[in-house]
Order: C-alpha cells, then sequence, then structure tokens
C-alpha cells in the first residue's frame, strides 16, 4: 500500500476536524485495509476511530438498543443486551465473515461502507434504525444511496445506530462459497408499524422488497414469503450468481427468515 | 517514521514503521518473529492470525501502529519453555498439520474458538475455522485436533 | 512391531518446529545485505511491448537496479519432457525466457525486475515505470483453441497446437465398436485448477564474489531439479558453483516441481548487483504466475457387448498448456493421463488422442495427481452413464469388468503392466464401511425432510512411484527418474538419512527414520533426516508423482543393505566369525549357533576407531549411498464413495459421508497415510464443487484471481471421512509400498459428481460440469444449461 499519515483522536471531534483533503476514515479497517493493500486507493491521511471510548459498546435505550459505532461483530453477536431485545441482530452479527473479521469489524464501518454484499444494511433497513452521526439523525430508509454510496457527507461519522425493537426478526444469509459475503441476506422484521424486509447481496445496495413486506404482512410465513416471485432486473449478476438465481434466492432467504424469526 | 511500542509474548516491544506498516510485518521483519505467516492478500485465509488483547486478529488486515500499546500473542508465544500449550499438543497427538504454514494461525484460532466455546461440537469447530484455509489436511484431523484440544484445556 | 516401527503411527518429528513457529520457509530467510525485488507483470494476455520508460523509476527512492528483457542474456526455461506427434515430429517448444523481451503471452508474464532496498520501495517504484503495450487478440478457451482462424499465441505453432499425439491400437478398437451391442458416449470438461499451496513461492538469490558460488534458496519440491534446469539449461552455472537449497515448504501439491522465472531472476541478478534478493509472491501473484492444473476437454466412447462388458474404448482430448510449456507440462495430458485409461477394467482395445494447444493463460503442468484424476473422472463419468445406459446396476458393471485378482501381472492395451491389486476387495470394504446396502432408506429419509440424497462411487487406479529411468526415457523424458539416498552412521551409532526426495508436508522425517530405525534396530531418537540442500545430499529427483516412499525409501532400503553388508564382515571380525555365519537383527548381530553377538553401536564406534579392524580388506567408516531407479510404476488403486444431499431450493450440494479404502502397498505410518488421503480427498472434493479457474474469454483476466472468488475448501464445506486400506504389496520394489500422495485426489472427484447425479436423477438431471456449485445445481433442476455467470 502507499504509505499515509496515521491519527488516532480520542474524540469524534478531533477525528471530525482531521478528515480533510485525501483523508480516510478506519473504523475495523476489514475492507479499507485489504483495499489499501491492493492500492485501489490512495489516502493521505489513515483516521483511526479504534482510540475514541465513546463510539464502543452497547446499551439499551427505550425499547430498543444503540450500538456505538466502533462496536465490533463479535461484541454484538456475545451481548446480552441485543440478544434479548434483537435475537436476529445478534446472529446477523454472529454470521458476518469469519471469527477473526467479527473480532475486528465494526457496525459503524460496516453501515458507512454500504458494501454491495455486507449483512449489516439489511438489518439496518428491515429494523427501521436511526443512524447518528456527529452531526445528525439519518433515518435508514434515506442512508444507502448506491453501492458504497450512502447519506454521509464529508467529514460526517458515523458514532452510533440505534434499533427499535421488532415483534419478530430473522436473517438469512447465502454465502458466496468463495469470499463467504451475502450473495444474498434477507432480513424481515415485524413490528406495529408493519412488516419491513430488507435485502443485501442482490442490488447494487442493500434494499427494501415491497413484494415480501406486503405478502409478508398479509401472512407473516414462510409459505407467503416463498411464493413471492422475485424479478431479477436490476440484480447483480457475477460468477458466482446470475441475476435470476439471486432473483430466486431473496424467496428463499426471505422464506429462511421469517422460519428463524423470533 | 512513528515509533510504535506494544508488548509481544510478554515483552515489550518497540520499533520504527511507517503508518503503512501491517502487524504481521512488524512481528516477521522488525521482531523476527516468523511463526506468523502471510498465505494471501485479501484476508480469507487466516495464516497471519494473532491475538491481540486476547482476541484472534488476522495481522495482515492491521496496521502495526493499531496495535499500539495492545498485548500480543504469537504462536512463539504459546508454549511454555519446551512444554507446548494443550492445543499445540493436540495437533501434533491428532496430525492435524502437515507441511505447517497454515498451522499457526490454525492453533491461534483454535484457542479463541475454545476460549469463547469451551465445549464446541464438530460443526461449531468447522464453522469456528471459516477464516482458516488449510490446503494439506482436509481439516479432519483439525477437528480433531480442537475437539481434544478443547477438553485439554479444561484439564 | 516396535512403538515406533514399521506399521506405527509414530508422532511426528517435524511438528515440535512448526507449531512452535520456529519453521523454516523460503521468506523466513534472510541474508546479510539483502534486497527485495518485486516483478512489474504484464496486465494483459496478450500485447507486444512497444516500449518501456524506466527514468522515473530508476531514481524513485531505494533502488538499486531494474532489469527487463533488453538486459536478460541468459537462457529460457526448458521442457523437461519432448512428444511426438502422431507424424512423428516433435513437440512445438517455444522459447520461455525469464523475461518477457518483446512480447507478453498471458497476463502475469514478466516485464521487469524491481530491485530496492525494501519490498514497498521495490513495488512503489514499479508503478513508476511506463509500459506502453500494443494489445493483440488473445485465445483462451481450450475448446477452442485449435480451429482455424483464431488469434495464435506462437507463430511456429500452427492452429495453437503443440503435439498432437495418439496411443494404442487404432484399428483394434474401431474393430471392437463394430462389434458393439451398446455405445456409450460422453462430453466433459475438466476445469482448470489452481494448486493453492499455501505458502506462497519465493526465492532468495545469493551471490558470493569471492567464492563465484551462487545459492538459491527456494519453495521447490525438487532441489536437484532446479539446480540442473538453472544451472545447466537456464543461467549456465555448473553445479559445483550453485547450492540450491529448499528449506522447510509449506506445500506443494505439483506446483512447486517446476522451475520459475523467479528462480532465474533472483540468482542472475544477485550476481549482477552483487546483494543477495528476495522475492516472495504475493497471493494474487500466485494466481496468475503458479502453474496450474488440469484443463482437458474431452470426448470419450465405450463399446460394450449385450451384457455390459467393455469391448472397446475410444477417447479424444484437448489438453491445454498455457502460454508456455512448463517444466513438465507434455507428460501430464500424455503418460500421466492416457496410459491410465484402462484404469481397474479390462477393456481389449484403447485408442486415445491428445491435442495439446497453446493459450494466453498461465501455464498448465502437474497438479496433484497430474493426468489420473482427469483419467479416472473420464473413466467413472462414462462407466455411470454406460450403466445407466444398459439399465445395469452401477456396481455390477464395474465387477463385470474389473481385471480379476489373479491376473497380475496384467497388461494393459495403453502401455502400462500392472503388478498387483485387488479392486474387489476395497469395493467390497469401502461399500461396507459406507453402509452401501442402508442407502435407499437414507435416502427417503432425506427426502421427507425435502433433500435429494445421492451416492456416488469410483473404482480406481493409478501409476505412481515414478519413475523407471528408461521407460520414460523412451517416452520422451529428458530426465532418469530414480531416487537417491545415503545412510551416514556416526561412531556412536546414531545415524544422519539423506535422501533426494523432499517434504513439504508428506512427514519424510518421521516415515523414513521409522524406516531407518526399524531395519538398523536403533532407537529412532537416534535417526536424523536430512533433504533439501543440494550440497548436503548427494544427489536427487525430487517429491512428486507419490514416489518418495515407493522410490526414495526403497533407495534407503538399498544403502541400508550395503551398510547392513559391510557392518556384518566388522562384525564378523569382532567375533572372529566368517561374515557368511553373521546374523542381524533388532540391532544386534550374532553368529548364528553361538553366543556371540556384536551390538550395531560396537560396529559403527569401530567403523570410525578401527584398532581391531579388518583394515585390509575393509575401508573405515560406515556411509553408504544407493541410487534407486524402479523396474515399474507402482499401481495404488481403490474405491471411494460419496454421499451428498443437495438442497433443490438452492441448489447447495453437502458432502454428508465419504470413504475411501486405498490399496496403497506397505504402510509404514498409518497416521500420516491417512492425513493423505484426507487431503487429497479434499482437494477431490473441491474440484468437483468447488474451485474453478475462470479467465475471461475476451479479455483474458483471469476472473478468480484471489481467494474472494476462487473457492477453497473449508473446514465446514467437507464432512469427517472413513478412511480404510487394504493392501497388495508392490511386486519390484523392496517394501512392497506403492505410494498414497495423489491417490485422494485421483479416486474422489468422480464419486462426488456421480453421488451428485444419483442425487438428481429423479428430477431428470444427466449431465453436470464441475464444479457443481449451487448455481449450475440450481440451473439443472431448473432445465437450464449449467454454466457460470460468467463462461
Amino acid at each position: 500500500m502507499h504509505d499515509f499519515q496515521y491519527h488516532r483522536p480520542a474524540s469524534a471531534a478531533d477525528a471530525a476536524a482531521l478528515l480533510k483533503g485525501e483523508a480516510k476514515v478506519v473504523a475495523g479497517g476489514m475492507t479499507l485495509i485489504p483495499t489499501l493493500k491492493q492500492r485501489l486507493a490512495q489516502p493521505s491521511d489513515l483516521v483511526d476511530l479504534g482510540g475514541i471510548a465513546a463510539l464502543k459498546g452497547v446499551k439499551a435505550e427505550g425499547a430498543g438498543i444503540t450500538i456505538g459505532a466502533m462496536t465490533t461483530h463479535a461484541e454484538v453477536a456475545r451481548s446480552a443486551d441485543v440478544q434479548k431485545a434483537i435475537p436476529a441482530l445478534a446472529a446477523l452479527a454472529g454470521g458476518i465473515g469469519d471469527p477473526q473479521v467479527r473480532n475486528r469489524g465494526t457496525i459503524g464501518g460496516s453501515v458507512a461502507n454500504s458494501d454491495p454484499a455486507a449483512d449489516y444494511p439489511s438489518a439496518v433497513l428491515a429494523l427501521g434504525a436511526t443512524i447518528r452521526t456527529n452531526k445528525r439523525e439519518i433515518k435508514a430508509d434515506d442512508f444507502f444511496k448506491g453501492m458504497f454510496e450512502t447519506a454521509l457527507q464529508d467529514g460526517e461519522i458515523i458514532t452510533a445506530i440505534h434499533f427499535p425493537k421488532p415483534d419478530k426478526a430473522g436473517y438469512s444469509k447465502f454465502p458466496n462459497p468463495a469470499s463467504r459475503y451475502a450473495i444474498v441476506g434477507v432480513f424481515v422484521a415485524k413490528a406495529g408499524s408493519g412488516v419491513r424486509v430488507a435485502v443485501t447481496g442482490a442490488g447494487p445496495c442493500a434494499f427494501r422488497s415491497k413484494e415480501l413486506e406486503s405478502a409478508l404482512a398479509a401472512s407473516f410465513t414462510s409459505d407467503a414469503a416463498k411464493a413471492v416471485k422475485i424479478s431479477a432486473s436490476g440484480l447483480n449478476s457475477d460468477l458466482h450468481a446470475t441475476a435470476a438465481y439471486r432473483a430466486h434466492l431473496v424467496s428463499v432467504m426471505a422464506s429462511r427468515a421469517v422460519a428463524a424469526a423470533s | 517514521m512513528p515509533t510504535v511500542e506494544m508488548t509481544v509474548n510478554g515483552k515489550r516491544a518497540s520499533a520504527q514503521v511507517e503508518g503503512r506498516t501491517l502487524l504481521v510485518q512488524f512481528l516477521r521483519e522488525k521482531l523476527g518473529l516468523t511463526g506468523t505467516h502471510i498465505g494471501c492478500d485479501t484476508s480469507q485465509c487466516g495464516a497471519c492470525v494473532v491475538h491481540v488483547d486476547g482476541r484472534a486478529v488476522k495481522s495482515c488486515t492491521m496496521l502495526a501502529v493499531q496495535a499500539a500499546g495492545a498485548a500480543v500473542t504469537t504462536i512463539e508465544g504459546l508454549a511454555d519453555g519446551t512444554t507446548l500449550h494443550p492445543m499445540q499438543e493436540a495437533f501434533r497427538d491428532h496430525h492435524g498439520l502437515q507441511c505447517g504454514f497454515c498451522t499457526p494461525g490454525m492453533v491461534m484460532t483454535a484457542i479463541d474458538l475454545v476460549k469463547n466455546n469451551p465445549n464446541p461440537s464438530e460443526e461449531q469447530i468447522r464453522h469456528g475455522l471459516e477464516g482458516n484455509i488449510c490446503r494439506c489436511t482436509g481439516y479432519h484431523n483439525i477437528v480433531k485436533a480442537v475437539k481434544s484440544g478443547a477438553s485439554a484445556m479444561k484439564g | 512391531m516396535a512403538a515406533t516401527g514399521i506399521g506405527a503411527s509414530v508422532k511426528r518429528k517435524e511438528d515440535y518446529r512448526f507449531l512452535t513457529g520456529q519453521g523454516t520457509y523460503t521468506d523466513d530467510i534472510n541474508r546479510h545485505g539483502q534486497t527485495y525485488a518485486y516483478i512489474l507483470r504484464s496486465p494483459h494476455a496478450h500485447a507486444e511491448i512497444a516500449k518501456i520508460d524506466l527514468s522515473a523509476a530508476k531514481s524513485a527512492p531505494g533502488v538499486i537496479a531494474i532489469l527487463t528483457g533488453a538486459d536478460y542474456d541468459k537462457g529460457g526455461l526448458p521442457a523437461g519432457w519432448q512428444i511426438h506427434s502422431k507424424d512423428g515430429s516433435p513437440m512445438i517448444e517455444p522459447p520461455h525466457l525469464p523475461l518477457c523481451k518483446d512480447r507478453v503471452r498471458h497476463v502475469g508474464d514478466q516485464v521487469a525486475l524491481v530491485v530496492a532496498e525494501t519490498y514497498a520501495q521495490a513495488k512503489d517504484a514499479a508503478e513508476q515505470i511506463s509500459v506502453t503495450y500494443k494489445e493483440l487478440p488473445a485465445i483462451i478457451s481450450t475448446g477452442d483453441a485449435d480451429k482455424a482462424g483464431k488469434p495464435q499465441v506462437w507463430a511456429d505453432a500452427k492452429n495453437n497446437t503443440c503435439f498432437d499425439w495418439h496411443i494404442g491400437d487404432k484399428a483394434a478398437t474401431d474393430a471392437a465398436f463394430a462389434k458393439a451391442h451398446h455405445v456409450t458416449k460422453i462430453d466433459l470438461v475438466n476445469q482448470r485448477l489452481v494448486p493453492n499451496a499455501m505458502e506462497p513461492r519465493a526465492a532468495v538469490g545469493d551471490y558470493d564474489r569471492a567464492t563465484g558460488e551462487y545459492t538459491l534458496y527456494t519453495t521447490s519440491q525438487n532441489p536437484h531439479v532446479i539446480r540442473l534446469l538453472m544451472g545447466a539449461f537456464v543461467l549456465q552455472i555448473p553445479e559445483h558453483k550453485l547450492r540450491v537449497v529448499a528449506p522447510d515448504v509449506g506445500g506443494g501439491f505439483g506446483s512447486k516441481i517446476f522451475h520459475y522465472a523467479e528462480e532465474a531472476l533472483v540468482t542472475w541478478a544477485s550476481a549482477k548487483i552483487n546483494r543477495p534478493i528476495k522475492w516472495t509472491a504475493e497471493r494474487s501473484e500466485s494466481f496468475i504466475t503458479d502453474a496450474q492444473g488440469r484443463d482437458h476437454v474431452s470426448h470419450a466412447e465405450l463399446a460394450m457387448d449385450k451384457d455390459g462388458k467393455f469391448l472397446g474404448l475410444r477417447v479424444s482430448t484437448i489438453a491445454n498448456m498455457g502460454a508456455y510449456l512448463s517444466t513438465f507440462a507434455p507428460c501430464v495430458p500424455t503418460y500421466l493421463y492416457a496410459t491410465l485409461l484402462a484404469g481397474v477394467y479390462k477393456t481389449p482395445a484403447i485408442y486415445a488422442e491428445v491435442k495439446a494447444v497453446f493459450t494466453n493463460t498461465v501455464c498448465v503442468d502437474a497438479y496433484r495427481g497430474a493426468g489420473r484424476p482427469e483419467a479416472t473422472y473420464l473413466l467413472e463419468r462414462l462407466v455411470d452413464k454406460a450403466a445407466r445406459e444398459m439399465k445395469m446396476d452401477r456396481v455390477e458393471i464395474r465387477r463385470k469388468n474389473f481385471i480379476p485378482t489373479d491376473a497380475f501381472p496384467y497388461q494393459t492395451p495403453v502401455a502400462l503392466q500392472y503388478d498387483s491389486g485387488d479392486y474387489f476387495s476395497t469395493l467390497d470394504q469401502a461399500m461396507k464401511t459406507a453402509d452401501w446396502a442402508g442407502f435407499e432408506g437414507r435416502r427417503a429419509e432425506a427426502k421427507k425432510r425435502g433433500k435429494l440424497r445421492g451416492i456416488g462411487i469410483s473404482t480406481y487406479l493409478e501409476a505412481c512411484g515414478i519413475a523407471p529411468s528408461a521407460v520414460v526415457g523412451s517416452l520422451g523424458a529428458r530426465a532418469g527418474l530414480y531416487e537417491c539416498g545415503s545412510i551416514r552412521v556416526h561412531p556412536t551409532g546414531s545415524v544422519t538419512v539423506f535422501t533426494g526426495t523432499h517434504s513439504h508436508g508428506q512427514g519424510h522425517e518421521t516415515t523414513f527414520s521409522q524406516l531407518v530405525s526399524d531395519t538398523l534396530g536403533i532407537p529412532i531418537e537416534n535417526v536424523e533426516v536430512s533433504h533439501g540442500d543440494t550440497n548436503k545430499i548427494p544427489f536427487g529427483m525430487g517429491t512428486y508423482g507419490s514416489r518418495s516412499l515407493a522410490v526414495g525409501g526403497s533407495a534407503l532400503v538399498k544403502a541400508m543393505d550395503k551398510i547392513i553388508a559391510k557392518a556384518k564382515r566388522i562384525a564378523a571380525h569382532l567375533m572372529e566369525a566368517s561374515a557368511a555365519d553373521v546374523e542381524f537383527k533388532n540391532g544386534t548381530f550374532t553368529v548364528a549357533g553361538t553366543d556371540k553377538s556384536v551390538p550395531f553401536g560396537t560396529v559403527a564406534l569401530t567403523a570410525y576407531v578401527p584398532h581391531n579392524y579388518p583394515i585390509t580388506e575393509l575401508e573405515p567408516g560406515l556411509e553408504e549411498t544407493a541410487f534407486y531407479d524402479p523396474l515399474n510404476f507402482t499401481y495404488p488403486g481403490g474405491c471411494h464413495i460419496c454421499e451428498v444431499e443437495v438442497d433443490p431450493d438452492t441448489g447447495v450440494t453437502t458432502v454428508v459421508n465419504f470413504t475411501a479404502v486405498d490399496d496403497v502397498g506397505r504402510v509404514i505410518n498409518p497416521m500420516i497415510v491417512e492425513g493423505q488421503i484426507h487431503g487429497g480427498v479434499t482437494q477431490g472434493i473441491g474440484q468437483a464443487l468447488l474451485e474453478n479457474c475462470v479467465y475471461d474469454n475476451d479479455s483474458g483476466q483471469l476472473l478468480t484471481g484471489s481467494y474472494m472468488d476462487y473457492c477453497m475448501p473449508r473446514a465446514d464445506d467437507v464432512p469427517s471421512y472413513k478412511v480404510g486400506t487394504h493392501a497388495t504389496m508392490c511386486t519390484h520394489n523392496p517394501l512392497g509400498s506403492k505410494g498414497v500422495g495423489e491417490v485422494g485426489a485421483i479416486g474422489s472427484t468422480p464419486a462426488v459428481i456421480n453421488a451428485v447425479l444419483d442425487a438428481l436423477a429423479p428430477l431428470g438431471v444427466q449431465d453436470i460440469t464441475m464444479p457443481a456449485t449451487p448455481l449450475k445445481v440450481w440451473q439443472a433442476i431448473q432445465g437450464a444449461p449449467t454454466k457460470m455467470a460468467a463462461e
């Protein structure tokens, strides 16, 4: 990789102040460091959020939970609070990447990156989470803008994500056999406000499936999800999965997510 | 160049590094701890796994400067003199290694796995080794070794 | 049997160093004053190099030298085997320079060697090199390469054809087909694989101007072969001035047999800059430079009588060589493939044609099994299909055509003479272990869970223990394939064993120690095995083709025979007896019919302190070397049975049971033998279900160039295995051992695919291409063509 200036600020404000020009934020580094190693990015400065204690940890907030941006996937998976409030979220975190990735990768990094094959964005969308930054709060529905694109502005840093507690939620993923990233992941959530279903892996970024949402609003059952025919139009196609196969897997994963929902 | 300081295998270690120096490069090149290996460049193979503050991480996907102040344990730090760690012993007893290249990462991962789950089932072991690739053993004997190592670690 | 003797599962001697991080792999070696090399590689599959501008790069920080094809004044990498086409003409052997001069022929081809004080500096400087390429159309597809009008990799290889070879009796085979009751036909692709030893290749070149000696530390399975090839053919360094060391090597699987450009470059350039140079591949570099495996497109036909007896077999194969000829590439799809087409069956007439083609891809050469997995896959798919078409049981059709156990030695119609085997016993044992009889019950139970369960079988044989020199020489090999072993008995009776084989995971330090300790009757702790250094080992041909025990172990037996013969004469002198009356057993020399005895240690000490010694008849010392040239190949074989469950909703295939019963001849260390089978089977399952090396057909870019896309088997992809052995002894080597390194990878792949097809048979699916990924299985279930999205 190219060399850069490394910074380890102690607060989000200090971090934001360092984000000028070609500076980049590093959270867990699970995407950024491999990208730098391949010389696909050349930041002048790297601003490491790892030293900011305020960004770490899980706390119950109202009926929901708030997860600090620098909380690792392993910490979310093991958190008794998360397991109690939203077991599907703990299960999702426990299935990201591999154990070593879960020990370093963070929820803030994953959500800010909007990788089309990342797991967390589906949970953020389906649970109607709120993304808190050093500047504002952003509704999940307004956050994911495209492949590696979000509503975050320059100098804006995710500090925490708040998840309201659903009545029931479930996640099911079909991993890429090689990379283990999601080829398709579907998160379903049922709450007083209705059913929300979000899909990751299949499109340019995580998206909600209106077809699945209406089918599951009518009948929150595996069979109802499986019966939904998803259009392949606009879905990703690569070596491992055609768009048609992904479309099919969306229904199958949705049905499994419903079956797993608790 | 910044100077980075950390504890490695219980000893203080410091060296001048570039910002871009990876933890694995620091260990191998600055400290001569060549037991930690580099098997890929996409954070998949797990040959480079070490413990940072008690958790298994891929040292090829962490900057040395990010480990400043941390306690790092490598494969060289497991044995007590000539007495192998129970997990090392289990790998030997069950022929859980052939060429030895993936072995350090595999053993470091296995210890972390057992720490989080002292009684892992075969399925849990296989999933827990998802981040470590071995081309020699077909995993059969590694799984046996981890299971046996888990029992031994309790004793 | 002693606890450490032949047949005991002795824990490995090498494990302590590997488990404590004390192994010494090539990248762990650092020489005083060492520099680092980065190699700038072609981003194009096929292009002319119009211009290289080094001006900016040469002044980059830390740069010591930048060398290109224009600087390179030595030889090309040689091919070690020459094949002749049907018409008698020799194969086309294009030049293979370590640095390209005017044209690049695959993505990854070497364009410039950048040497700097640090690796990061070398890589930074390489970014400053400006190369102007004139892109040319590329040919990638194996099946299309020989068609008219395609881009040409080499001007003198018309239609990209390297050779067009055949074996067998065409007339007899045609006659067999003419009288056939039924002919089963099959078209198969044996996809390209990337070997992926976990240790990336590395090389350290170190020239000593004071002595004129070169040392190369390299990730090799055969350091003496590299010394010969690089010394004699590439750099013209005589053997006595060139030392090649292959220290601990992190897996090979064939890919570290060959002589690679980087080895020559660091050795050559270290003399130019008068400093050591280290090069270590990054994994993404390994993907585009390590020789790859398999890559056959085949059509086969099997003629049968009305009872399903095989009458004749016709095979036509196109084999992809890549852009150049790697060291042993030409022998893989010929003498290691087509000679195996009899398999375990008494097919009386066989005719095979193999056309080797050049393409703008990475070289293809031996990968675990090398030719024999391709032959086995073809045969076992064909036999299963024949059984279906003949409405016969797939086990019965095999039994009906097996070579009878009393028919050995058995001469096949394709050159080989099998010395021993018992295919009925390995079949029976495997079926029993796998509970073949209970399968339909398991299938029904799975169906209740919504899963499609299938079982598949493969009965196979392979030829290894490579190889009788005169035989391979007559077939085109440019080297002998004997092995060398030395036994050095030290004055106090401990022993150092020097073997020309190389251990990169096989556990030779343990197996050979067991062999020597058992034979000489000394404690295993008193035996040390040395390998991998041309300055220590008299000679050697290395480790591949499952040869180390069968050939290298036999050389050690021969050397020990000499030791014992000499020791008996010394013992006879000490006991004042005739050497003819001296017996040696359990480490003690005795005189028949007396109570006289002398232990091995006393004889050793006497040999080195010859105060009371038959000095007029015998030299002092106790050290012997033997070269062993095998009389024939060895022929392991057996039966693999795979049971899978397919999830029809997703197309995911799960291997739920795998049984391997193999005949590998005499086993020295069962633990190590089983480990070899586990690993081989996993690679075989990898080929069947997971692994695929895919190039973009137009650009020639490797689409599976990292572990993000090339699917390596992981722990949760495979089950625990049931492994057994049933031995018939090799009849022509002193150990009776046949070899075990490759059997797992050879027997397993067709068993897996046959199981997948058995699972899918109720849906009418009759064919699937490897790897049977979830996508392809799902497509097959949908009735669609089973291709990867980007193919």
